[in-house]
């Protein structure tokens, strides 16, 4: 019974426990599989442009409607989508590679959307939209996150195999005519979507937490990147999960909770885990015979 | 058959040409090494025939392109040899032409990359994650996913850096064989003796046409100390080319 009272009875008990950790599900399932990708593509730090890129949107639609969920999410979308189209056309065109180009867009977004900001609210509503809260998700958000992760689940296996040879080998992607600049705009477009949609709940700072650290911390257990994708799920709805009984249990904040529990999964899994982690580096290991 | 048409092409970097009014014809079904001195723009030529880069000036035709499969080995740095695919999955990336970005891998395509993998010589090696293969056997196994793509064109370039002799010999038999079956092959190459022993045209490259034709002759002392003499003749502030 206590470990019912401990991990169960706080879900069964609350609604809006009930909303976070189903909201926390949506997320994982839409985030998790895009993290593989982007720490596939070396492209994790991008993704962290990313989250700040969508600041500026959340920032100015907060100035004309005040803290409300449809205006925040497409002026966040918006503002996402441009960055990303703006440092693209970037890296194509100029001589910039991606991170750089990403890094300057990011630094102008954030620097812009804090500004916006405190011209007419006041710290606590930078901390809102900054560190997000996931127990105040309510119908209408969670509805909202469900169709976001439904919708990039069916994009990414549409274009999943394209997106797996241009991440592994571009010049034969193109010298075959197949699409992979294209797919590659869906998946950042996918990537903004799905930080869209967790920027509610852990705010932008942090919503590429669920996003990234499980997908980082599943590399270390499977070669196999279906599995892979599998595993860094699991691991961003247990961190979940684990973050929001804690956050319950001890008046923790939720977003912070939850990011850390995922790395703590990362942790274990860079000192534990079956494939170059720190313990197949130091243990002593007899070699096979061929 | 696919030919190639060169119409006095010029392929350049920041207005600086690497390929410089180069004119000529790869005939169908022919297998031709392309030779020079590094910086001689051989990469680059194969790079405008593949359809990576656009000519600045004059036109490369590609004759019944439209019909019929360009396959193109890049040199090995484009490739991300650590990403978490087996040795069976990479292979089957080559029946794109079939598969497109959705279509089904069938058991028959699976079937037809493990023959691939037994004739570059890595049987039972399907399972192998890419990370595990070494230099020689990544190059067998991108060879393997050449014969899988079953091209008529086929542009490789500098297919055999840090392959064995070996393998090379192998991998080379495989490049008569695509000779044989009447693909037109275009491969750029370095040591000039296994040019002159396995291919019977040659094109000479110092970012312009030196000589092209029968190895015998097209390699002669003088075509490859002409060669030589263009080696690296790079200038900062070079005239605008009035050709």
């Amino acid at each position: 019974m206590i470990v019912y009272d401990y991990a169960f009875a706080p879900f069964v008990d609350y609604g809006f426990m009930r909303r976070a950790l189903v909201a926390c599900l949506a997320l994982a399932m839409g985030g998790a599989p895009l993290g593989v990708f982007l720490v596939l593509r070396r492209m994790a730090l991008v993704g962290d442009a990313m989250s700040h890129a969508i600041l500026p949107g959340v920032s100015i639609a907060f100035l004309g409607f005040g803290i409300s969920l449809l205006p925040m999410t497409l002026g966040g979308l918006i503002a996402g989508l441009l960055v990303a189209l703006a440092a693209g056309i970037v890296t194509r065109l100029t001589t910039l590679k991606e991170d750089a180009s990403f890094t300057g867009a990011y630094l102008l977004s954030l620097a812009a959307g804090v500004l916006i900001i405190s011209v007419k609210g006041n710290s606590i509503d930078l901390m809102h939209v900054l560190f997000g809260n996931v127990l105040a998700v309510n119908r209408e958000s969670l509805l909202m996150e469900s169709g976001i992760t439904t919708f990039s689940l069916l994009a990414l296996a549409i274009i999943y195999r394209s997106l797996i040879v241009e991440c592994f080998d571009p010049g034969f992607m193109r010298s075959v005519g197949g699409k992979g600049a294209i797919a590659h705009q869906l998946f950042l477009m996918l990537v903004v979507l799905n930080l869209v949609s967790a920027f509610q709940a852990l705010g932008t700072l942090m919503a590429l937490g669920v996003m990234v650290l499980p997908a980082i911390a599943a590399r270390f257990w499977t070669k196999n990147i279906d599995i892979m994708i599998a595993i860094s799920i699991l691991f961003a709805f247990c961190a979940s999960f684990i973050g929001l009984l804690l956050s319950y249990h001890y008046s923790l904040p939720s977003g912070p909770a939850i990011v850390l529990t995922a790395g703590l999964f990362y942790v274990i899994s860079v000192l534990l885990g079956r494939h170059g982690s720190i313990a197949t580096h130091f243990l002593p290991h007899k070699h096979y015979t061929s | 058959m696919i030919a190639i048409g060169l119409d006095n092409v010029t392929l350049s970097y920041n207005r600086h040409p690497a390929v410089h009014h180069i004119s000529g014809r790869f005939e169908g079904g022919t297998l031709t090494a392309i030779a020079g001195p590094n910086g001689a723009g051989k990469s680059t030529l194969i790079k405008g025939i593949a359809g990576i880069l656009r000519p600045d000036e004059g036109r490369i035709t590609i004759e019944n392109a439209h019909h019929e499969r360009i396959a193109y080995l890049p040199q090995a740095a484009e490739i991300q040899r650590d990403f978490p695919m087996s040795v069976l999955h990479m292979v089957a990336t080559g029946f794109w032409h079939r598969t497109g970005g959705t279509g089904t891998i069938t058991p028959g395509m699976k079937k037809k990359a493990v023959q691939a993998l037994i004739a570059v010589g890595l049987n039972g090696f399907e399972k192998r994650d890419l990370a595990s293969l070494s230099a020689g056997q990544f190059q067998r196994a991108l060879f393997a996913r050449l014969l899988v793509q079953d091209a008529s064109l086929i542009l490789l370039d500098e297919p055999f850096t840090a392959v064995d002799a070996g393998t090379t010999a192998q991998l080379l038999a495989i490049i008569r064989q695509w000779h044989a079956e009447k693909r037109t092959v275009i491969c750029v190459l370095h040591d000039l003796a296994q040019i002159r022993e396995y291919f019977p045209q040659v094109l000479l490259l110092a970012r312009e046409c030196i000589a092209w034709g029968d190895p015998a002759k097209a390699l002669s002392p003088e075509t490859l100390a002409s060669a030589a003499f263009f080696r690296d003749s790079w200038h900062a502030n070079p005239e605008v080319c009035a050709l």
